[in-house]
């Protein structure tokens, strides 16, 4: 299963998680791991996903996050997690 | 599991300390494109290249935004043009069509440059190497994204003093070609020894004859990030110093081999190689200079540089090679100046010299690169720089190349711009002797000696 990550880095305000969350299940991406913890100060959430199931595009995806975070004042980024992978591991 | 640490390392390195994937280069064979007719090869090679590459942009672009890691270039390079068009081109005029032809493939298929215009004469020259080695400077004056590059030697063959001497008038030529433009053709000629056939890096990639038809090599990147990890153990032994060059560079490699994995599968063409380079640009943390510096030396060019840089070429290697299925090309650092912000920083200080680069090629990756020299060196001196350079190259069985410019117009501490990710250089001085009477003595320098090394 391939699976998605998408990370969410910026100063902490009410409604983040709910904010993006929303956004997921609206479009049939299922969670599979949340983790959260402040690196250099800034609030950074990960989340595993499942996102086979969507009708959208991983392009679309990206970019839809992006504006998100826009309109939230953080940073989202949503990325195949090979690129984790292979860095991290043998 | 992935961890929350390990994905913020791996997004800051992207993002503060600029990791990216510098070039998906699809390698394209033109054996099957030769024709005796002039406009029939054209058009045979115009067809075969823009079939191949049609997606290589649009791959590259998806790649980028499904994995998040930028991916500065995507570039091709083909056949040596000497071989392709040896049938058809009577003249250097007719060679200069073949540029044209393959600047409109590069134009078409929206890469920002394609590698090839190029001749293997390491141990002679045909009339039709010849022929294309003299349309050179015309070829680079009226195409804006061919590069051309000419091996001139190797460890087997010795160098081809007639061709080296011939490159000193050709590089000449070329920046009098380009002299509205600061020389720019220069810097899209370079002039090899020990050329290897699968660099994705420009200007000197071509897909060598021993290639398949198409390939994709990826050159990687990522100065920034091994600088920022040397930070984190300053002042440590060089066993400490080495192993964190080396797992640095195993991370970086390892996107490098990613992306060539997912560009072979999407386009249908095979993986060839992942180049391992730590290749600079004049953005500030994206330097080699700075490693060197962070290192513990005040300024490149000071005492010590050399071992330094050879530390870090090695380690480089050392580190990437388990990362990658298949190493090619280059691999290692580069030390360009006019792409490096802390070697012109060093040049400008006058603490880096034409002399001690030369020294420092003797264990970079490849060699002299981007080095803005005055525009009225003699052809002779740049022939005999270019000597210099190939004679390290073919003694040390490794790869060296120039890519020198003399901007016509200009003399020593003037500056010059040449934009984008080719950056600016000072111009340094070279030497006000002669060397005439050795460069124009004709033939070839035999092959070195494998024994007795010293």
């Amino acid at each position: 299963m391939k699976k998605t990550i998408i990370t969410v880095v910026g100063h902490d305000t009410v409604g983040i998680i709910a904010k993006v969350c929303t956004y997921l299940a609206n479009n049939k991406i299922n969670i599979l791991d949340i983790s959260q913890t402040i690196i250099d100060g800034y609030f950074n959430m990960m989340m595993i996903v499942d996102a086979n199931q969507s009708a959208k595009s991983t392009s679309e995806l990206v970019t839809e996050l992006d504006q998100i975070g826009d309109e939230i004042g953080v940073v989202i980024r949503c990325q195949h997690e090979d690129i984790f992978n292979k860095m991290h591991r043998i | 599991m992935i961890n929350i640490f390990e994905v913020h390392e791996t997004n800051k390195m992207i993002e503060q300390e600029k990791l990216d994937v510098r070039t998906i280069t699809m390698g394209i064979s033109l054996l099957d494109c030769m024709d005796s007719d002039l406009s029939r090869l054209n058009e045979n090679i115009y067809n075969k290249i823009t079939a191949y590459a049609k997606n290589l942009v649009r791959v590259g672009q998806e790649i980028e935004l499904e994995y998040g890691i930028p991916i500065v270039n995507k570039r091709i390079s083909v056949t040596p043009a000497a071989l392709i068009g040896s049938a058809a081109c009577r003249g250097p005029e007719d060679y200069v069509t073949l540029a044209q032809t393959l600047d409109r493939a590069a134009h078409e298929v929206g890469v920002n440059f394609i590698g090839g215009f190029s001749a293997l004469v390491g141990k002679g020259m045909t009339p039709s190497e010849e022929r294309l080695i003299r349309a050179i400077p015309q070829a680079l004056a009226c195409t804006e994204r061919v590069c051309s590059s000419v091996n001139i030697g190797s460890t087997r063959t010795g160098l081809n003093m007639d061709a080296v001497r011939l490159m000193g008038d050709v590089v000449k030529a070329t920046a009098e070609a380009t002299k509205e433009h600061d020389s720019l053709g220069c810097a899209k000629l370079v002039v090899f020894c020990n050329a290897p056939d699968d660099n994705p890096f420009m200007a000197g990639a071509f897909h060598g004859v021993t290639e398949p038809d198409a390939v994709i090599n990826v050159g990687v990147s990522g100065p920034g990030v091994v600088k920022y990890a040397l930070e984190q153990v300053r002042g440590a032994n060089f066993e400490v110093l080495c192993e964190t060059v080396k797992k640095t560079a195993f991370k970086v490699t390892r996107v490098g081999q990613l992306v060539a994995q997912e560009a072979s599968a999407r386009l249908g063409i095979p993986f060839g190689i992942v180049d391992l380079s730590l290749a600079p640009t004049p953005a500030v943390g994206d330097s080699v200079a700075e490693i060197l510096q962070e290192m513990g030396l005040e300024r490149v060019g000071a005492p010590g540089t050399t071992a330094a840089l050879a530390l870090l070429n090695d380690q480089v290697k050392k580190g990437g090679v388990m990362a990658s299925s298949y190493v090619g090309g280059l691999s290692g650092a580069f030390i360009p100046v006019s792409e490096d912000q802390g070697m012109i920083d060093a040049v400008n200080d006058g603490a880096l010299t034409l002399e001690k680069l030369e020294a420092m090629t003797c264990v970079c990756s490849v060699g002299l690169d981007m080095i803005a020299i005055p525009g009225d060196t003699p052809a002779a001196s740049i022939a005999g720089i270019l000597a210099d350079e190939a004679a390290i190259g073919m003694i040390n069985q490794k790869t060296t190349a120039v890519r020198v410019i003399p901007v016509i117009g200009k003399g020593v501490g003037e500056i010059v711009e040449f934009g984008g990710l080719l950056g600016y250089a000072p111009i340094m001085p070279v030497s006000r002797f002669s060397c005439e009477g050795f460069v124009n003595r004709g033939g070839r320098i035999p092959a070195p000696i494998h024994s007795f090394k010293n």
